[in-house]
């Protein structure tokens, strides 16, 4: 019940926000931040008084109401270790984004504060699902507010950059809906229930080519949102145009989506036709941290910069989750808290700069340390975490990954440990190009104000924190994760002795069999005519 | 007192709280209170070693070792290193030698640094780069370790671009943090490598499982102990990663003190050290480490002998050095090494202290053949710096430098893993090293006067310079040869953690002989740079240099050798793909819609007779298709 109270109040406020904007400019700032405090408080209460960690009880909580009966939908939410981080990452940004923009929006703010929460709300959603049909929901759900705030309080070259975002991740995610229709048919075939309940989906016997094509539907929604190259390219002009709150949430908390999707549905639903998929998977997360850095080292407006490191990041998080064990899978859990307060950091500061001298052009900037010395103290921090200083969080994500990975690809993990001294190269010339050096302009500009300073603050607590008691988040992600990882690798083995467990009976058996057949060949014939 | 060895976390502690609370006060802080704070948190520090030491000694006079846990760093799938603290033989004396030299450069520092307007920045970042040297020294783990070893890079960055406006410092700091973390590449691929063969980073867990499963010689043994080479070759700025040092005195001269002596470049001695075991199971790399060694004190001796910028000379002069430290721990020289490091950190943050004083009192003057006739205008300058320059120069008997550079000539030669090879070139080094460091000595405090200092160095300068002098002399005596008392007691205390060496040719006369070649080498070195320099009248200007005199001044071309090789090819695949190809596939796709769209909007016309045509000739091809299929 709290969890639907969750995403409906993030929702409630948004339109209330919405409302508000009508009279005052202020109030749609204060009902969201309340909105989202509570939100926030609720995590942390769930986060210190329920016990994780026990096999049996892997859900903290969850909550089950019949939605469309007739189809098998359901509003099934629960909340594990995994998605409890995840949601308290996004109330954190979510509290960041509305204070960031407390001074930068002016225009239209009521209707700035719905689409904010209802992106938060959204992406709760993705975050709660266990209905795949809720999921699908949740994920556009997340989708058009977005394109609004790109597309209606975005920077210069708005209107492609909103378009490009919109295609890319709605043509993708078409894809997965197909992939959940596709999963829901074969399930019903097999057992003659119809549902897109995630839980009772696990399990799903295909024949192997069904599962690889319905599996890379999903996987290419996902790696588009993780803006894994070659799908990337939508990434930069997004973050780029978005305002500050915009930039924060996508590179903060929508990114990770497409990873938690990786880790909660393709992992666990398609086990064998991701081991198939994951050379391929870890070879593309390691071009997308070179090509990534590659592309970082040559930009000259700042955002754009910041967003090519996400690319150069992300692909940590794809070859992690690929590794398939404990190690590199908690590595990319961390990564995708450390990488949401890093980039987020990164993208308040390059916002607020932005807000201040009209220009996200590194070439103007130079020398700023003078007179910002607050801010380049903080664009410090945040530089050095993302080359993955050790102390700070994202080091302690990299490493694990690192870790991990290893052990299942030496040769391109070495590759990829190349990423550290490609980051090395581009996070240092953030710090010359915009703080160091000889000034070309004479700005005259303030420093951060208490409100910047105490976002800030917030953000580099956090990330010390993450480096350096990362077992606080750590041991709450952990028993998520080896359920995973016990899924994705136990069922190898024991694929017969699963069947046996499947609740239809062995006369049943047959039928399914040849009923997969069929789906087999239905999907080839359909690759033969679309090629 | 017996209590008191709890109180290490409080050695590495204080100087991070003093730069925690030197950012949290801000602006409002008086500079009388930023130089108490940052100075004394470092000496609160090393009184506190001194405490703790003492009580380590008393405690155990086995030399059993330390180790204080703190908290639980990580706990994932078997790694599980601690916030934890090892302290030794090893460890205590590069604590010591950290929290000393480090606090009498502090001190120095609040008088060099006081009129400069980032003092209060300065401060955090070098309490900051002592508090990080100390967590590498005493991690009782490689990851804390390898927190301690890139936070020492940071703060070298931080500290080299410490006058961040001039872009030359920028590059110089950039440089400096790139090229250790291509070492730190390889040293992150062997502790994955580790990992993954002993599921630990413990330090002393690793090195006592080793030898029971790898062979002696292994392949396995090799490639990680060349994984870890690769760390220190970049910190401790050995061939071939040696490039960044010279440019790093592009900091403040106390940077460059703290850098060279105490700090950063002796990571990588330290880091091979520790992880002795495993290079003792590779003998190759073991070897590789000597004739590494062996080759970059020869080089970066050529290189410090055409230079002239003081600091510069010495910049080489630590490369040459540490090439001394490398090639003792390649030798298997491991106590030497260790004593080097020591006897080293006193002599070179003396030096780069005196140049210090010598260019802040001509008013930033780093050519050599600019100054002259110094030592009657800065006489306490002149006194130490010439102390430490004979240090340096291993003159025989009197300075400590003698004492530990003579323990590796003899044993690069009579250790089991020794040659003659290896002697001859430590000690053409020796003889380089005399040379060039009383070029240095000549050129600036001798000859005419072509600048008048301008301002003079109070006591808060010359007192550290003093007290490093005499470490400089006295520091020797802890450590006699086998032939002259035979007084060991620092080998005998690192020798509690380290191996003994096995000297393979025995003797006190062999061991007498050594000692004179090398004591006439330096003597000669010596005599040699007084025929040259000794009050001969050079233009004030750059020195006029043949070409090979070039070479050997650009650092043996190696920047040149670097940038076209590896800068300028990542810099053009950078500018070649911008705008990055393959968004150019997702816009060709958008023209691509655009242009059907145009293609197809042009049948909707409005034209009626065009229409009719269009339903007659689709009228046609049906029938014609069902009629004939």
């Amino acid at each position: 019940m709290i969890l639907a109270a969750l995403i409906v109040l993030l929702m409630g406020c948004g339109m209330l926000a919405w409302l508000a904007g009508r009279w005052n400019n202020t109030l749609p700032r204060i009902i969201s931040l309340a909105g989202i405090s509570v939100q926030l408080l609720v995590v942390v209460w769930l986060w210190l008084t329920h016990q994780r960690g026990s096999a049996s009880t892997l859900w903290i909580m969850s909550y089950t109401h019949s939605w469309i009966p007739a189809f098998g939908i359901h509003i099934k939410l629960a909340v594990d270790g995994l998605s409890l981080l995840m949601l308290a990452l996004t109330s954190f940004l979510g509290i960041l984004s509305v204070l960031t923009s407390w001074k930068e929006i002016n225009k239209r703010v009521g209707f700035f504060h719905f689409n904010l929460l209802f992106v938060l709300a959204g992406i709760a959603g993705v975050f709660l699902s266990l209905d795949l049909f809720l999921f699908y929901f949740s994920w556009e759900v997340m989708l058009i507010p977005m394109y609004f705030l790109i597309s209606i309080w975005g920077n210069e070259n708005r209107t492609y950059a909103s378009y490009k975002f919109f295609l890319f991740t709605q043509g993708s995610g078409l894809l997965m809906f197909l992939s959940i229709l596709g999963l829901y048919l074969v399930h019903g075939h097999n057992t003659g229930v119809f549902t897109f309940d995630y839980e009772q989906l696990l399990g799903t016997v295909m024949a192997p080519q069904t599962a690889f094509l319905l599996m890379l539907g999903f996987v290419i929604a996902f790696i588009v949102k993780l803006s894994t190259v070659p799908f990337h390219s939508w990434l930069p002009d997004a973050h780029t145009q978005a305002p500050t709150a915009g930039s924060v949430i996508l590179a903060g908390l929508l990114l990770k989506t497409g990873a938690y999707g990786l880790i909660r549905f393709v992992l666990p639903l398609f086990p064998q036709a991701s081991h198939q998929f994951a050379p391929v998977a870890m070879l593309l997360g390691v071009i997308s941290i070179l090509y990534g850095a590659k592309l970082a080292f040559a930009q000259t407006d700042l955002k754009r910069l910041v967003a090519y490191i996400s690319v150069s990041h992300m692909g940590f998080i794809l070859l992690g989750i690929y590794a398939f064990n404990e190690m590199a899978m908690q590595g990319v859990v961390m990564q995708m808290v450390a990488h949401g307060i890093s980039t987020g950091g990164l993208f308040i500061i390059a916002g607020t700069l932005h807000e201040r001298i009209q220009t996200r052009d590194i070439g103007q900037m130079g020398g700023l340390w003078a007179r910002l010395p607050k801010m380049g103290a903080m664009g410090l921090v945040f530089v050095m975490a993302s080359l993955g200083l050790p102390g700070l969080g994202n080091f302690v994500a990299e490493f694990l990954i690192l870790t991990g990975s290893f052990m299942a690809n030496k040769t391109l993990t070495i590759i990829a440990t190349l990423g550290l001294v490609a980051a090395t190269i581009y996070s240092l010339r953030i710090m010359q190009k915009v703080f160091y050096g000889k000034e070309q302009k004479q700005w005259t500009i303030a420093d951060f104000s208490i409100r910047e300073m105490g976002i800030m603050t917030c953000l580099v607590i956090a990330i010390l924190w993450l480096g350096l008691f990362p077992s606080a988040v750590l041991t709450v992600s952990r028993a998520s994760v080896l359920e995973v990882i016990e899924r994705v690798e136990g069922r190898d083995k024991t694929q017969s002795d699963k069947a046996d467990v499947n609740p239809r009976e062995t006369d049943h058996q047959a039928i399914t069999i040849t009923s997969v057949n069929e789906q087999g060949q239905h999907w080839k014939i359909n690759t033969k005519n679309s090629n | 007192m017996d209590s008191m060895k709890e109180f290490l976390w409080l050695i590495v502690a204080l100087p991070f709280a003093g730069s925690l609370i030197l950012v949290i006060a801000g602006k409002q802080l008086s500079r009388l209170a930023c130089v108490i704070i940052g100075v004394g948190s470092v000496s609160l520090s090393a009184i506190l070693t001194l405490l703790v030491g003492i009580s380590f000694l008393q405690d155990n006079p086995g030399g059993k070792p330390y180790v204080e846990a703190i908290w639980q760093w990580m706990n994932v799938a078997g790694l599980s290193p601690g916030i934890a603290f090892h302290l030794d033989g090893v460890s205590l004396t590069f604590i010591f030698v950290v929290t000393f030299v480090g606090s009498l450069i502090h001190l120095y520092s609040a008088q060099f640094m006081w009129n400069d307007e980032g003092l209060r920045r300065f401060f955090i970042y070098m309490n900051l780069f002592v508090g990080f040297m100390l967590t590498l020294v005493l991690a009782d783990n490689m990851l804390l370790l390898y927190l301690g070893w890139e936070g020492v890079g940071l703060c070298s960055y931080l500290l080299i671009g410490f006058w961040y406006k001039d872009p030359a410092n920028g590059y110089a700091a950039r440089k400096a943090f790139i090229v250790t973390r291509v070492g730190d590449f390889a040293m992150t691929i062997g502790l994955f490598v580790l990992f993954m063969n002993f599921h630990t980073l413990n330090i002393q867990a690793i090195l006592t499982a080793a030898p029971a499963t790898w062979a002696v010689g292994s392949g396995i043994a090799l490639t990680t102990a060349l994984l870890l080479l690769g760390g220190a070759l970049g910190k401790s700025a050995q061939l071939p990663l040696q490039t960044w040092l010279p440019d790093a005195m592009a900091g403040p001269s106390p940077v460059s003190a703290l850098i060279h002596s105490a700090t950063m470049v002796t990571a990588g001695v330290y880091l091979i050290a520790r992880t002795h075991v495993l290079f003792e199971l590779a003998p190759v790399a073991q070897t590789i480490v000597a004739i590494i060694g062996a080759i970059t004190l020869l080089v970066a001796g050529l290189a410090a002998l055409n230079q002239h910028d003081i600091k510069r000379v010495l910049a080489y002069s630590t490369i040459s050095q540490i090439g001394y430290m490398f090639l003792a721990l390649g030798v298997g020289a491991w106590s030497a090494a260790i004593f080097h490091f020591m006897i080293h950190a006193f002599f070179k943050a003396l030096l780069f202290l005196g140049a210090g004083i010598v260019i802040w009192s001509l008013d930033e003057e780093h050519n050599m053949f600019k100054m002259g006739g110094l030592w009657k205008k800065l006489p306490v300058t002149f006194w130490t710096f010439l102390v430490g320059a004979a240090s340096l120069s291993a003159l025989p008997l009197i300075t400590a430098g003698f004492y530990s550079k003579d323990k590796i000539l003899w044993l690069s030669y009579a250790s089991d893993k020794g040659s003659v090879w290896l002697w001859l070139a430590a000690l053409a080094g020796a003889f380089l090293t005399a040379l060039y460091a009383f070029r240095m000595v000549l050129l600036t405090f001798f000859g005419d006067a072509k600048k008048e200092p301008s301002q003079r160095p109070g006591l808060m300068m010359t007192l550290p310079l003093i007290v490093l002098g005499i470490l400089s002399i006295v520091g020797g005596f802890i450590e006699l040869p086998g032939d002259m008392g035979h007084f060991t007691m620092f080998s005998d205390f690192i020798e509690k953690t380290l191996p003994v060496t096995l000297v393979t040719i025995a003797g006190h006369y062999t061991e007498l002989l050594f000692q004179l070649i090398s004591g006439l080498v330096a003597v000669a070195g010596i005599g040699t740079a007084c025929v040259f320099y000794y009050n001969k009248p050079f233009p004030a200007a750059e020195p006029q240099r043949n070409a090979v005199q070039n070479f050997f001044y650009r650092g043996w071309d190696f920047d040149l050798l670097y940038d076209a090789l590896i800068v300028r090819p990542v810099i053009f695949l950078a500018q070649i793909d911008k705008n990055d190809v393959i968004d150019r596939f997702y816009n060709g796709l958008a023209s691509l819609a655009l242009w059907l769209n145009k293609l197809l909007s042009a049948t909707q016309n409005g034209m009626v007779r065009r229409y009719a045509i269009v339903l007659a000739i689709g009228a046609i091809i049906t029938l014609t298709l069902i009629l004939y299929l």
